[in-house]
């Protein structure tokens, strides 16, 4: 593959910088966080889709449980060519396709319009399965939060997928250790959450969520499990590549001020320091 | 529209209107191999059962697990299924209001859900299990239509509608076996609402089971010479504004009669119309703000005001209040 995908990264995560610089209110930590796994997932080649054709019946299906990181989606979506990326600063805004939280009629590459945490990987599970009883290959990808695990619903639904062994399924968990009221084993505590999910008849994988490489290996990987639903935990940075945003879970709900944005674009654009940045 | 001889009790036929609901998901299932049915350990008593031993292969059952269902059922819409999930009012709408609004209604997802036992007349069971708010909670709900079908066969009709349309519609039914008044002939749309009996001095409009109750009172009141014009409003969203307007206009005074509280339901629905089109005095049959308890159908039907009786008597307040 030609892309440089750690730089796409890069620049998605600039982009969500300048997106919530703009918009004045949003969620930064997990959004930064995520930028590798959905750089993986639509411009690694993990998830078949097309941007030319957002419609096209072959293409896997991709929920975004925790729609509140959206901007990370939208970031991604426009670097696949799915819409013009200088529409990213119109964020939240009034008349825009970039609604606060996803909204599948108005923006092309959206299979559902989420928001309210729990729901999605239900979403997911009926997709799957209606998806199995057509004969149909589509994979299924669910995108869920860490903090989201509180949610009654997700064990619910935890408890179909196993049930109906629904293996065209991959949750992907944001294991970034904090929500708004703080880290998420103070809040109310997940672990063992790997051996929790083993238990309701998951096959679960686990991965640094910032080495594209190594996300990209895995997501394939649980494609070829056929005998049960797949969850991924993937360990996150909240914040990641804007050292003041990193592990603060102060950052889950709040955005940069202009000069803390300047900041953090300075520090992507330096990749953290490890390059003289050729301008300000 | 009517069968004949409709006002013998002693005659009339007793059936089940969520058997209704089961036969239409079966007949549409047969012809369009989308149709599913979602399971939530009551599925013979809500009849999704008919679909379970007609099609196992398009049945899922999802446990006691109402929140979880409602969301599967808009994934599976998202890929051009037509799921029906069924339980009691209680749970669903009650248990699951925020899957409905955001998986369901606002995706426009194609989904059927149907809130059994609804009304105080499920009885015995008592308060917990007696969904009065349900109407209440649905009509709120963009996107969503709201059918509250009055016998079987009019609950057959409005399974069906909802089938062949896309988007999100609830249906509403009693637990007891009502009487089966209405014809297969009889009409029925989504939005129309029907004249079952004309008058001139008062209009009732009901829906659900209470329809045949509104029917006696007309009855009663006729002999003592008031003309009432009695209107089923099975489409409680959208309503028949038209019919209703009309008939306020002509008769001046209206009573809603419904099973479920006095706020939120048909009741308001037609006031929240009246006050826009054609203010009128009205009165309002209805769950009066309270919980209900465990006794007989008709025990609870009078004790809190839904029965023939507390029909005639709100009929004469609103007369006397005509101007």
């Amino acid at each position: 593959m030609d892309i440089d995908l750690p730089k796409e990264a890069n620049k998605i995560r600039q982009d969500i910088i300048e997106m919530l610089l703009e918009a004045k209110s949003g969620h930064s930590a997990g959004s930064l966080g995520m930028a590798d796994v959905f750089t993986a997932l639509y411009l690694g080649g993990v998830a078949k889709h097309d941007p030319k054709n957002p419609a096209w019946e072959e293409r896997d299906r991709v929920v975004l449980s925790n729609g509140h990181i959206c901007p990370v989606l939208y970031a991604t979506l426009a670097h696949a060519g799915y819409f013009p990326r200088e529409e990213l600063k119109t964020l939240r805004k009034f008349g825009s396709r970039l609604q606060g939280h996803p909204n599948r009629f108005v923006l092309p590459g959206l299979e559902a319009s989420t928001g309210s945490l729990g729901q999605g990987l239900s979403l997911a599970c009926g997709m799957a399965w209606a998806l199995r009883l057509d004969q149909k290959r589509n994979h299924v990808w669910c995108l869920t939060g860490d903090g989201e695990q509180d949610e009654g619903q997700i064990w619910e639904a935890a408890m179909f997928a196993g049930k109906y062994k629904l293996s065209n399924i991959t949750q992907i968990i944001d294991r970034n250790n904090i929500q708004i009221d703080g880290h998420t084993e103070d809040v109310m505590p997940l672990e063992p959450l790997k051996e929790k999910y083993e238990s309701f008849g998951w096959h679960v994988m686990e991965t640094d969520g910032h080495d594209i490489e190594e996300i990209t290996h895995v997501l394939n990987e649980t494609k070829k499990i056929f005998e049960k639903p797949s969850v991924v935990i993937a360990h996150t940075i909240p914040g990641y590549g804007v050292d003041f945003m990193e592990w603060k879970s102060e950052w889950h709900g709040k955005v940069p001020c202009a000069e803390e944005a300047k900041n953090a674009l300075n520090q992507l654009r330096s990749l953290c320091g490890n390059i003289t940045s050729e301008h300000e | 529209m009517l069968k004949e001889n409709y006002l013998d009790r002693q005659k009339v036929e007793m059936k089940l209107a969520r058997q209704g609901f089961g036969e239409g998901i079966v007949e549409l299932a047969k012809k369009n191999t989308n149709v599913v049915a979602l399971g939530l350990d009551i599925t013979d008593s809500v009849k999704t059962g008919l679909l379970r031993d007609a099609f196992p292969e398009r049945f899922i059952e999802c446990g006691i697990a109402e929140q979880n269902a409602m969301s599967i059922a808009a994934g599976l819409s998202l890929v051009g299924k037509i799921p029906f999930v069924a339980t009691y009012g209680v749970f669903c709408p009650g248990r699951n209001w925020d899957q409905l609004r955001i998986s369901v209604c606002y995706n426009k997802a194609n989904v059927k859900l149907a809130g059994a036992h609804a009304g105080i007349s499920v009885g015995p069971d008592g308060a917990t299990h007696q969904a009065l708010e349900d109407i209440a909670l649905t009509r709120c709900l963009p996107n969503l239509i709201v059918l509250a079908p009055c016998d079987y066969e009019e609950a057959k009709k409005a399974t069906l509608a909802a089938g062949e349309i896309d988007g999100p519609v609830y249906l509403r039914f009693g637990r007891e076996a009502t009487p089966a008044f209405t014809t297969l002939q009889a009409p029925f749309a989504i939005g129309q609402a029907q004249i079952f009996r004309g008058g001139k001095d008062v209009t009732i409009i009901g829906c659900g089971a209470l329809v045949y109750e509104a029917l006696q009172a007309a009855d009663q009141l006729a002999k003592e010479g008031v003309e009432v014009e009695v209107i089923n409003s099975p489409s409680i969203k959208p309503l028949d504004e038209e019919t209703i307007v009309t008939s306020a206009k002509k008769t001046g005074a209206v009573v809603s009669v419904e099973e479920h509280q006095i706020y939120g339901g048909l009741g308001s629905a037609v006031s929240e119309l009246l006050a826009k089109k054609n203010p009128a005095p009205m009165e309002f049959v209805g769950m009066p703000d309270a919980f209900g308890e465990s006794g007989q159908p008709e025990e609870l039907l009078k004790k809190y005001g839904m029965d023939q009786e507390t029909i005639v008597a709100a009929v004469k307040r609103v007369i006397a209040r005509k101007s």
